[in-house]
């Protein structure tokens, strides 16, 4: 048994380059096989699962180490001290960069956006943190860098930070301090300094496996579901059957997809393979862009949990720019590409 | 015994980390006292604003995750 958690990382790293490099070779081997011709429905189907699936969880499973030890540099602590006294402006872009690397559960937004208000961190800066932290994370690149390559992965990156940016130094500028919840105006600043706590590399390499066991064992089930959707979507839904309705010539499918998008939720995981393959029959890229997005950062329980501190008017408005913003990324892709 | 708060607003990584304490503080057979703080002026109190967080003989020990088992098992064995 080795101890040294340093040997199991090395040792971790050839075995994943192992499993990564044999990807290709596995599902070709498994599919030859099935009983089931290659190029029949059922043929592309499966090796777009078998070939897929592995290869997402194991992207997903490095990527969380890696994150989870550059987390434990990145606590909202930290944060809030780096963003506090800030004005608006670069402090937004500041907030939505910091969005991405901190880690951040919907169920903390409460302690935290009240956490931020007191240490005198402008609302529209919290609210760039709020909207990227969720949007933009290191899931949802994964998946994107997996099934699209590294290019969608970056404009996604990209927009979903301007985004962030622009809808947070918005809200700033409305001044929407007094649509906070009356106990929450009261709340005293105070001074904020902080403590670093020193970390061995030792307990930073534990904190990257928990991050593993706790991300890559919860979202493993959504992946594998979003998967076989996306794969049976390949292999049934005729070519080009999405171009008519979510493709570049309907201009009202982005609206639309948002609309659809921002009730729903799950979580990136389980949405992007779905996008994938909406993509692979026709389906334009700004639209599906804009239907994840709006998915992944707007959801019903963070916004039950914001009403808390944030009354329903500004809520409204929160949701609207968000949304908005989304509309534009859509629009502007379809656009462009 | 150890006075023990995990404080978060009942979200599952709360459940999680209360539910770890027990079990660890039943397999060192530490005696602990488990107090479950929900309200967010009290989580505010110490100052935590990434739940869940955890406090030990008034000490904040953790906050921002679900800690490891050997954590935990080094914060029982330390006091």
């Amino acid at each position: 048994m080795i101890t040294d958690k340093r040997v199991q990382v090395i040792f971790g790293l050839f075995i994943w380059t192992g499993l990564y490099a044999s990807l290709i070779p596995f599902s070709e081997w498994l599919v030859a096989l099935l009983p089931v011709e290659g190029d029949s429905h059922l043929g592309e189907a499966i090796a777009f699962f078998v070939y897929d699936a592995p290869k997402v969880l194991l992207l997903l499973t490095v990527v969380v180490f890696v994150m989870g030890i550059i987390n434990t540099w990145f606590t909202s602590e930290r944060t809030r001290a780096l963003l506090a006294g800030r004005s608006l402006g670069l402090a937004n872009m500041l907030a939505a960069s910091l969005g991405v690397v901190t880690p951040f559960c919907s169920c903390s937004a409460v302690p935290l956006f009240i956490g931020f208000v007191q240490a005198g961190v402008p609302l529209g800066v919290t609210f760039s943190f709020l909207i990227a932290a969720p949007m933009v994370n290191e899931i949802a690149l994964t998946l994107l860098f997996g099934l699209f390559g590294w290019k969608v992965a970056m404009l996604y990156l990209g927009l979903g930070l301007t985004v962030a940016i622009l809808g947070g130094i918005l809200l700033g500028k409305l001044h929407v301090e007094r649509y906070l919840e009356p106990w929450v105006q009261n709340i005293t600043k105070k001074d904020v300094s902080f403590e670093s706590e020193a970390r061995s590399l030792e307990q930073r390499l534990e904190a990257g496996y928990a991050a593993v066991k706790d991300v890559v064992g919860k979202v493993w089930i959504y992946i594998l579901v979003g998967i076989a959707v996306g794969a049976f979507i390949h292999g049934y839904v005729p070519e080009n059957f999405m171009a008519s309705f979510m493709g570049r010539d309907a201009w009202w499918s982005v609206p639309l997809a948002v609309i659809i998008g921002v009730p729903m939720y799950s979580s990136a995981a389980g949405i992007i393979p779905v996008v994938q393959a909406l993509l692979a029959k026709g389906a334009a890229l700004g639209t599906a862009l804009a239907f994840m997005m709006s998915v992944v950062a707007l959801s019903l329980p963070e916004l039950i949990i914001l009403r808390k501190v944030l009354t329903v008017r500004l809520i409204a408005m929160f949701v609207s720019i968000v949304a908005l913003g989304i509309l534009l990324v859509g629009f502007v892709f379809n656009l462009v590409l | 015994m150890l006075e023990v708060k995990v404080l978060g607003g009942g979200c599952n990584n709360c459940k999680v980390t209360a539910s770890l304490l027990e079990g660890v503080a039943l397999d060192m057979k530490v005696k602990i006292n488990l107090e479950k703080v929900e309200d967010i002026q009290d989580i505010m109190a110490y100052d935590v604003i990434s739940t869940p967080g955890v406090v030990i003989n008034g000490k904040l020990v953790h906050r921002g995750s679900v800690p490891s088992r050997q954590q935990v098992e080094r914060w029982f064995s330390e006091k």
